[in-house]
């Protein structure tokens, strides 16, 4: 069956947009993350807290207009299926996303005095985003129907999101932060886990719910042997992270990467079991992505592009991780750069 | 009001607010590549403080650049999704690979660019820079691709009402797109010329005597002169394309209703639709003939032969694209004036910006944000023109609009003009305030002569 580029091709590009998702989901999930932390931070942390996102957001969140980039150019009609039936949702979130990308910017250069309205701001901008994804996400596992019963379902996932997300970022900061700063970004992933726990335990009970077709994909034999090992590490992940964050810091800054990694093989994990669910529809019980693809001469001509550039960025995105890899420090333009040695100790002495 | 005059304000409204900053970066990353690499060269710190104090409004315009994008990426499917559905298959490929080849490389570098000079070796730090110009400049190549197609669509077929991509050389070259890309790689040119002069300009008012505003002050000015004779010559070259593929927006540029020759160049006028005339006018003869033709009595094309039979306007409105070339050519005039008259100043007895009589700093300020006016209005000027089509023949811009309800559109569009506003004043008064932060405090912090200057470096704001 793909032998047929009409078959496969469609089938990459969902792969792709998945892919896209979930590093957009992920990535951004971290610094929106930070921003929804911000009201729990002292002033100094907050400069902190901004230092440990300040190079990677944007990169952040190009993740997100190539998936929305993928399903606009890839699946044309579920493109504006579904952007219409989250008018405002989507209006929300990019009025967030706006906020809070500016405010990173203006808190920084703006007068003194107006810095703790741009800090509000970006939280302001986190929260919304934040709550506006999963809105749309609760929306979309119930069909993009519109009934008070989705709603609520709606504003639930928002809020587990939301949680979920703080729960990321912390997990990125207790990464990135030492000090005082970390051991506050562990009492915050100890609030924020049980969003994650919540939020994958009611999406994973109402999708199957809804759906017949997505209850028999899961509970039937022989399926539900071979996707066992989905709920199982989700559930071991959950428990690891549980124990490691009540031994975190340690001793040497040791393992203070695990929350982060395991967080995000939980993010892949739900991913993963969602994308099971819903293959092959686009638009949830309407629209495969057979049916929504655009002509396989057009797809072709991105594909290439995108065997070509892919791996190129993924590889700057990495040498940007690596410039800026180990514990965050104030960010600032200095523009020092012959004497690496030296500018190691003094970029991490803060400015008085 | 109705969802698509609505959905079209709104666009407008986003399109509007997003492409000041891209035309500010695109040229914006190219100059700084150039102060780098004047500091390379003749390590002379002036070009590092320069580079200093412009990063930080690079980074600035990126941010509010980048997130009014990511709106705009959702609005074709929120607002427009019969744009994708039915050019989607020529319009997604070009979206894809400004995706793919230009943001992220922008995204990525920008981190190095703006933070990284501390924690890179100078010559990736330099790279950083150049692959961040290049990025933007990549995008607007992609972007301007797609909406000079819009404009001389070729390369094509149609298979059901759908459009199919069939030729890619030609809908990449089509016949608008060197004009258009080259028409707007000057004005972003022209923009940061007089973005730099003018706040330049604002800080030695200031008193600020470093040699580095002398340098940029004077940078901003010539860069200006020589680039506001290229833009008059590439824009009468774009003109006379436009004539050859989109007549009826030159007849409403030129407001002229009847096709035919001698015509003259209206300066000014009031084009009525209604009565199919314009009053009030004032017009050198010839002038339009002369313009578009290159002969004194060569016939210039009309409105009215833009009505079908039926009645139905098949033509732009007339006054929007009216005014919005003529402020354009205004803003044109006053930079050509106000840039010449500065280099002329400045070679005057080989005085450089001492020479630059106070009057003459506080018309440069005032010009600071010209770019942005005539950048605007050239827009408008292009994209009301194409009207009532969006791409030019194949789709009608009412045919594109989605089924929202009227109050939701309001709605939002009233959240976006309240956020868009506030941003806009946030910015320009960021802007000075750094200017005036600058030009009041102690000198920027300068590239240190010892290793133990380093130390002092990192910023305090």
């Amino acid at each position: 069956m793909f032998a047929d580029p009409a078959v496969w091709l469609p089938f990459v590009f969902a792969a792709l947009m998945g892919l896209s998702i979930v590093i957009y989901v992920v990535l951004d999930g971290f610094d929106l993350g930070v921003g929804v932390l911000f009201p729990f931070a002292d002033d100094d942390e907050k400069d902190l807290m901004v230092a440990s996102i300040g190079p990677f957001w944007d990169a952040n969140e190009t993740w997100l207009v190539l998936a929305i980039g993928l399903l606009l150019v890839a699946f044309p009609v579920a493109h504006g299926t579904i952007l219409t039936a989250l008018y405002l949702p989507v209006a929300i979130m990019l009025l967030g996303l706006i906020l809070r990308g500016v405010a990173f910017e203006f808190r920084a250069k703006a007068p003194a005095r107006q810095k703790a309205r741009w800090n509000r701001a970006f939280f302001a901008g986190s929260l919304m985003a934040s709550l506006a994804q999963g809105f749309m996400l609760g929306l979309y596992v119930l069909g993009l129907d519109h009934s008070w019963a989705a709603l609520a379902f709606g504003a639930l996932t928002a809020v587990f999101l939301t949680v979920g997300y703080s729960f990321i970022g912390a997990a990125w900061l207790i990464l990135k932060a030492k000090g005082d700063l970390q051991v506050k970004a562990v009492e915050w992933a100890r609030g924020g886990i049980w969003g994650l726990i919540l939020g994958l335990a009611a999406i994973s009970a109402a999708s199957p719910l809804v759906s017949t077709r997505i209850w028999e994909k899961w509970f039937t034999w022989p399926a539900m042997a071979w996707l066992a090992p989905l709920p199982i590490l989700s559930v071991l992940l959950v428990g690891l992270l549980w124990a490691m964050l009540r031994r975190l810091p340690m001793e040497g800054d040791r393992l203070s990467w695990v929350p982060f990694v395991a967080a995000t093989a939980l993010f892949v994990l739900a991913f993963l079991g969602l994308a099971y669910s819903f293959y092959p529809y686009v638009v949830p019980e309407q629209i495969t992505i057979y049916q929504a693809a655009s002509a396989p001469e057009s797809l072709w001509i991105i594909l290439i592009g995108t065997i070509i550039v892919l791996p190129m960025i993924l590889g700057y995105t990495a040498l940007s991780y690596v410039v800026f890899r180990g514990k965050a420090s104030l960010l600032n333009y200095d523009l020092i750069a012959e004497d690496p040695a030296r500018d190691g100790k003094a970029a991490l002495r803060p400015p008085r | 009001m109705d969802t698509l005059l609505l959905s079209r304000i709104q666009f407008a409204a986003n399109i509007s607010f997003h492409i000041l900053f891209p035309t500010i970066t695109i040229a914006l990353g190219w100059v700084l590549l150039f102060f780098k690499l004047r500091f390379n060269a003749t390590r002379d710190p002036k070009w590092m403080e320069a580079y200093g104090f412009w990063v930080k409004v690079f980074a600035l315009s990126f941010a509010l650049g980048v997130v009014s994008g990511i709106t705009m990426s959702f609005q074709f499917g929120t607002n427009w999704p019969g744009f994708m559905e039915t050019v989607g298959n020529v319009a997604g490929p070009l979206l894809a690979y400004e995706v793919l080849t230009a943001f992220f490389l922008e995204a990525a570098f920008l981190g190095i660019m703006l933070f990284g000079a501390a924690r890179v070796p100078g010559w990736l730090h330099t790279l950083a820079t150049f692959l961040v110009a290049f990025g933007t400049t990549l995008s607007a190549f992609w972007i301007l691709v797609l909406n000079s197609w819009m404009h001389t669509p070729q390369g094509h077929e149609l298979r059901d009402g759908i459009v199919h991509a069939t030729d890619w050389m030609q809908i990449i070259f089509n016949p608008s797109m060197p004009y258009r890309l080259t028409h707007m790689l000057v004005a972003s040119g022209l923009t940061v010329a007089f973005l730099i002069a003018g706040i330049s300009a604002y800080r030695r008012l200031r008193g600020d005597r470093s040699a580095s505003v002398a340098a940029t002050l004077r940078f901003g000015l010539v860069l200006a002169a020589v680039l506001i004779p290229v833009q008059v010559l590439v824009g009468d070259l774009h003109g006379l394309n436009t004539l050859k593929h989109q007549p009826a927006k030159i007849a409403a540029m030129e407001g002229n209703w009847d096709t035919g020759g001698p015509r003259p160049l209206i300066l000014f006028a009031w084009p009525d639709e209604e009565k199919r005339e314009n009053l009030l006018e004032i017009g050198i003869p010839h002038g339009a003939s002369l313009i578009l033709t290159h002969s004194m009595d060569g016939s210039v094309p009309g409105l009215n032969d833009y009505v079908a039979a039926d009645g139905t306007v098949l033509h732009p409105p007339v006054a929007p694209v009216f005014f919005a070339f003529r402020i354009m050519i205004g803003v044109a005039v006053l930079m050509m004036l106000v840039s010449w008259t500065g280099v002329a100043l400045m070679r005057r007895r080989r005085a450089g910006v001492e020479g630059l009589p106070v009057s003459f700093l506080h018309v440069t300020v005032a010009m600071t944000f010209a770019g942005w006016i005539a950048t605007l209005a050239g827009w408008y000027t292009t994209e009301i023109g194409r009207q009532p089509w969006l791409v030019t023949g194949l789709l009608s811009t009412q045919a594109a609009v989605a089924d929202v309800p009227a109050p939701m559109v309001l709605g939002t569009l009233l959240a976006y003009l309240a956020v868009y506003l506030a941003l806009i004043l946030a910015y320009v008064g960021v802007l000075f305030y750094l200017a005036r932060k600058a030009a009041d405090g102690k000198p920027l912090r300068m590239m240190p002569a010892s290793p133990a200057a380093q130390v002092a470096i990192t910023a305090a704001e």
